[in-house]
């Protein structure tokens, strides 16, 4: 395994330098050869271009009828009734269905993680609403048209109650969900904290607070979300969705509803754009595909522009503070992180966003990291991911790191450089414990700087300073965790099926999925490459849970890590099945055998040469010439178990001038530096990370998802919702750094490093251009109206109305740190008085660990004896013994796990009659909630 | 709701059909022309999407009745390829550019593009960029659709047909 990965690795470092220096060279000649790091036209092109792709909505089937969905028109209160009559009168609609008619199907709308979540979700609102634009009714008609006109004549009536819009309601507002302690829908790290952490954050000779507040986010793919759903018969279910994943939508499906995989094919074509959103299915498309096995028909939905800024799930929302404590030096000597994040109503993961806490620091010489991070419970749209959904870890330290470097006077790529863990100091392991082996963030801002004169850009600014004109440069450096397979249930191997047909041609099918990753086209590469076959002789399938085997898609930048290595490893086990054919039918030594431009050679007999295609017609049609054990045909499978996980680096910087009378923000120049190893085409690549960093720029200075007080959102079209155009992006240049990865083939992923990196690049530029007006705060977006209360030197937190992100800010028990009186604790303690009863603790135990992936189901036994606690704690992964301390109703015991982590879990825990709670510590990662009841 | 009949050219294809008088052009050229090329992005004229040319102007169809094209000539993204198989040249270097990605926005920005450097049409970089603004694109950032915009502009760009670059 260890071949390829050197060999390919090295012969792509030089083909991407060599491309590399110039944006737009291109191939000549497609024919033959070398494709790795080339920049080939993309296989799905042409049907795009002219009009051929098959997106979900071109999908219309023999019978269809379209559904449109009478959504909630108010964010929380109790429905009262529901009256369909009149709507039902309309001609063309054949049915009106509410949650209690789908409830036959009793399905479980399970997480991304694939577990129930911690509250119950249905596909249409069970009794009571808690979002506008949260479904009620679903109406099936002969068109849209009709859907829609009937839809709105449905009669519904509430009982409106105060709704719980921002993290700060959340905080000190009423339940979102009945029934619950608190709006907290998951919770890790320590609340108070650590008495050493806070000596040394006290004591620093700098600290220096960062609060970061960044906007929802819609992910607004231009494809929005939609389904077709046929049932063939009683048993098979066909659905045409947009995703990014059909395997996953499958096992989604299959699971929710309690059907075998089997019954269930998912077709996606083409999908216009995911970033996050189309994981998975859910309310919406639940109820479509339980309202096709209930009506019996095939059904269609389509969401439209308005449905998808309003009532999607949505990303982002999230408030940090970081305190970092430097010496003179500017060398780090502490942190602490206080993160929250609106989960909205019905998130698809309750997310506290540990990656966050994981990573904040991951890349840096840190010697100490304490946090605090959770995910609260709001009336709005549920949470779900966005390209780099954690990227919060590099706009808070990256803008922290640049508010020090003014404060204490050191240049912002100095106190980087005093900072980052270079190639030379690896191995090493981060201050949360990822081992570090070959990150390189410091050597990509090295690059960086070859291709920018820093001294000759602060002497232009300078001079142009003394015209009132305010220019700045940003610099930020971060590292991605990509190519993550084996941590959680969904991430996992991919899987490359690869044949050489009788005609000579490659046909392969992949477990990928491209939303516009040219998958078809980076995969077809490689096995052109590595099979000796022109480009064009390749075709690769993809999009089809009929074909290919499991995995996630497009989610954590990872098919060009883990699927790459599928292709090369598959494409050589089919090379040496050639080989062996080849020098068997040519009586030649297998070791003499080249496979080159479709041609078999045997060295140094060139009149022995064949085509590609007389060699496959004999693996296929003529058994008789196979040697002995040789399997006919030639086709191969490989699955590839990549490392845990694939690190990819990058530097980048910019350049903008704000106009200090208008609040406009002007960029004027970006370069990107960045390492994904081996680039399987540099096209491909700098199209991932354009895309990225074009939705950075949307992120720092436009795009908001509002909310009025009332919860109401405030951006209903792309007039409010602004996208950043083409005149809002840059031509952005281009550094490979391109060290090979230990994964097969040297590649690193870089799907969603763009939208990461792009966002603090983009702040530190413009907070250096407004320096001489004072530090600009991280309220996202930058509108002009927030830069001129800088430039004005107003308040602008002191006077806000109606604007959601402003109330927020200027909420004084809105900030994560300061709103310890507020902070709702863990469930209220039992008196020890309550413990002078005999209290019960021998016996079982149905208990509950809250962790981030869900919750994570066990039994306890316990056994007392004096102040001695035995027992063990039993869940499907097994079983594991104890001993621990009873005092009173407190019970205190330690696990020690090696899987996924080596790791001592700290359990402190007490008995109130038949409850128990309190708290599992599990080492750095901090502390969950554990509740459960006794076992009858 | 009334109802009536509607004739276009369409890709050179003469295409009667009855609708309501509410459904957009788009409407009428993905589902009863078989158009889906022409596609919806947010159906309130922001995203170009569905831009396609109608008596060879690029219009919006999301915001156009289909009844007021009646009789009109229509050019959608399926009508611009010669019937070869060889690409427009606004396709070749969007192509050559890498200027998509998901390929959603794509009819619309070809639309765009062709419309100003359609046959025996020279746009200028800035006329094409001027009118792209009106484009949005969820993946690409943009770069590509420029690149392309840029080698469409330039003087020996006239009539190649596979976009190479100098």
């Amino acid at each position: 395994m260890s071949a390829p990965n050197a060999s390919t690795g090295n012969t792509e470092r030089t083909a991407v330098a060599d491309t590399a220096q110039n944006g737009a060279t291109r191939v000549a000649g497609m024919g033959s050869g070398r494709y790795i790091g080339k920049r080939a036209p993309r296989k799905e092109d042409p049907r795009l271009l002219t009009g051929r792709g098959q997106f979900v909505d071109d999908i219309s089937l023999p019978g269809m009828l379209h559904v449109a969905f009478t959504r909630s028109p108010i964010a929380r209160g109790a429905i009262l009734s529901v009256n369909t009559e009149v709507a039902r009168d309309v001609t063309g609609v054949h049915a009106i269905y509410t949650q209690q008619d789908l409830a036959v199907f009793n399905a479980d709308m399970i997480s991304f993680y694939l577990v129930s979540p911690d509250i119950k979700t249905t596909p249409l609102a069970d009794g009571r609403v808690a979002y506008v634009g949260e479904p009620v009714a679903l109406v099936i008609a002969d068109n849209r048209h009709i859907a829609e006109d009937a839809a709105s004549l449905v009669e519904v009536e509430y009982a409106e109650e105060d709704p719980v819009v921002t993290i700060g309601d959340a905080r000190s507002g009423p339940t979102v969900h009945p029934g619950r302690d608190d709006n907290i829908s998951v919770q890790m790290g320590e609340e108070e904290l650590d008495e050493e952490l806070a000596d040394k954050l006290d004591s620093a000779p700098h600290l220096v607070t960062q609060k970061v507040v960044h906007q929802r986010i819609s992910q607004s793919p231009m494809e929005t979300r939609g389904v077709v759903a046929t049932r063939e018969g009683a048993q098979e279910l066909t659905l045409y969705i947009t995703c990014q994943s059909p395997h996953l939508v499958a096992r989604w499906v299959s699971l929710a509803l309690g059907v075998p995989q089997t019954a269930i094919r998912v077709i996606a074509k083409d999908v216009g754009g995911g970033f996050g959103l189309k994981n998975h299915p859910w309310k919406e498309e639940t109820a479509v595909i339980l309202a096709t096995m209930l009506f019996d028909r095939p059904l269609k939905w389509i969401e439209d522009r308005y449905e998808n800024l309003t009532a999607s799930c949505q990303a982002r929302e999230q408030e940090m503070v970081l305190q970092v404590a430097f010496d003179n030096d500017g060398k780090l000597l502490a942190s602490h992180g206080d993160y929250s994040v609106n989960n909205g109503a019905f998130p698809q993961l309750s997310e506290c966003n540990i990656a966050v806490h994981m990573f904040v620091w991951a890349a840096y010489k840190m010697p100490a990291y304490g946090f605090l991070t959770r995910g609260w419970y709001t009336n709005t749209p549920g949470y779900a991911a966005y390209r780099g959904p954690w990227g919060m870890e590099s706009l808070i330290r990256e803008t922290a790191l640049d508010v020090a470097a003014r404060r204490i006077g050191i240049d912002p790529i100095e106190i980087r450089r005093r900072n980052l863990v270079t190639l030379r100091e690896q191995p090493a392991e981060s201050v949360m414990g990822i081992p570090l082996e070959d990150v390189t963030p410091a050597e990509c801002l090295e690059k960086l700087l070859e291709k920018f004169d820093v001294g000759q850009f602060r002497a232009e600014q300078a001079s142009l300073r003394k015209e009132k004109r305010y220019l700045g440069l940003g610099i930020a450096t971060y590292i991605e965790p990509t190519g993550a397979a084996g941590a959680i249930t969904t991430m996992t191997g991919e899987l490359a099926q690869v044949r050489i047909e009788p005609t000579g041609k490659v046909t392969a099918t992949m477990s990928t999925h491209s939303q516009g990753h040219g998958t078809a086209t980076t995969m077809a590469q490689i096995f052109a490459d590595r099979l000796g076959v022109p480009y064009e002789d390749v075709s690769v399938f993809e999009g089809d849970s009929s074909r290919g085997g499991f995995s996630p898609g497009a989610a954590g930048s990872r098919q060009g890590v883990i699927a790459g290595g599928a292709a090369i490893m598959a494409a050589d086990l089919l090379v040496s099945k050639v080989k062996t054919l080849a020098a068997h039918v040519l009586e030649a030594d297998p070791g003499t055998v080249t496979i080159e431009d479709a041609m078999v050679r045997i060295e140094g007999s060139p009149e022995k040469s064949r085509s590609l295609a007389e060699i496959a017609n004999i693996a296929y049609g003529e058994p008789d010439r196979l040697p002995a054990g040789f399997e006919s045909g030639l086709e191969a499978q490989y699955r590839y178990q990549p490392p845990p996980m694939t690190f990819s680096s990058a530097a980048n910087a910019c350049v903008v001038e704000v106009d200090v009378d208008t609040g406009f923000v002007t960029i004027l120049r970006w370069i990107s530096s960045e390492d994904c190893g081996t680039a399987i085409n540099p096209a491909v690549v700098e199209g991932q990370i354009s895309g990225g960093l074009a939705q950075a720029i949307g992120m720092v200075l436009m795009e908001e998802v509002g909310f009025d007080a009332r919860g109401n959102p405030v951006a209903a079209t792309y007039k409010d919702y602004h996208l950043p155009a083409i005149s809002d992006v840059p031509d952005f240049e281009f550094v490979h750094a391109s060290t090979p990865s230990q994964s097969v083939g040297g590649m690193r992923g870089v799907g969603e490093g763009g939208a990461i990196i792009g966002v603090p690049t983009l702040v530190n530029a413009i907070a250096d251009a407004l320096s001489p007006f004072g530090e600009v705060p991280v309220e996202l977006p930058l509108t002009p109206t927030r830069l001129l209360s800088v430039i004005e030197g107003r308040d602008l937190g002191a006077k806000a109305g109606s604007e959601t992100t402003a109330v927020m800010a200027s909420q004084p028990g809105a900030a994560p740190v300061d709103a310890t009186p507020e902070t709702p604790v863990a469930p209220p303690q039992a008196t020890a008085e309550d413990a002078t009863e005999a209290v019960r603790i021998d016996g079982d135990w149905n208990m509950a660990l809250a962790t981030p992936m869900g919750a994570q189901e066990m039994t306890g036994h316990f056994e007392t004896s004096g102040e001695t606690l035995s027992g063990y704690l039993a869940s499907a992964e097994g079983q594991m013994d104890f001993t621990g301390t009873v005092a009173g109703n407190k019970l205190q015991f330690d696990l020690k796990v090696v899987k996924p982590m080596k790791i001592t879990l700290k359990y402190n825990l007490e008995v109130n009659g038949d409850k128990i709670s309190g708290k599992c510590k599990m080492g750095i990662m901090g502390s969950v909630k554990v509740t459960g009841q006794r076992a009858t | 709701m009334s109802t009536h009949t509607v004739t276009m050219t369409i890709n050179g294809r003469r295409h009667t059909g009855t609708v309501e008088a509410r459904v957009s052009l788009a409407d009428f050229l993905r589902d009863q022309a078989g158009y889906t090329g022409v596609h919806l992005g947010c159906e309130h004229g922001v995203c170009g999407a569905c831009t396609v040319l109608v008596e060879g102007n690029a219009v919006r169809s999301c915001l156009m009745l289909a009844v007021q094209a009646d009789g009109a000539g229509v050019t959608t993204v399926e009508g611009l390829a010669a019937a070869d198989g060889t690409l427009h040249r606004v396709q070749e270097a969007l192509m050559n550019e890498h200027g998509l990605q998901c390929g959603f926005c794509t009819p619309g920005i070809v639309m765009t593009m062709a419309a100003l450097s359609g046959e025996g049409k020279k746009a200028t970089e800035t006329e094409l960029l001027d009118a792209l603004s009106g484009h949005l694109c969820r993946c690409t950032g943009y770069q590509g659709i420029r690149r392309a915009a840029q080698q469409l502009a330039k003087p020996e760009a006239m009539d190649t047909a596979n976009g190479e670059q100098s």
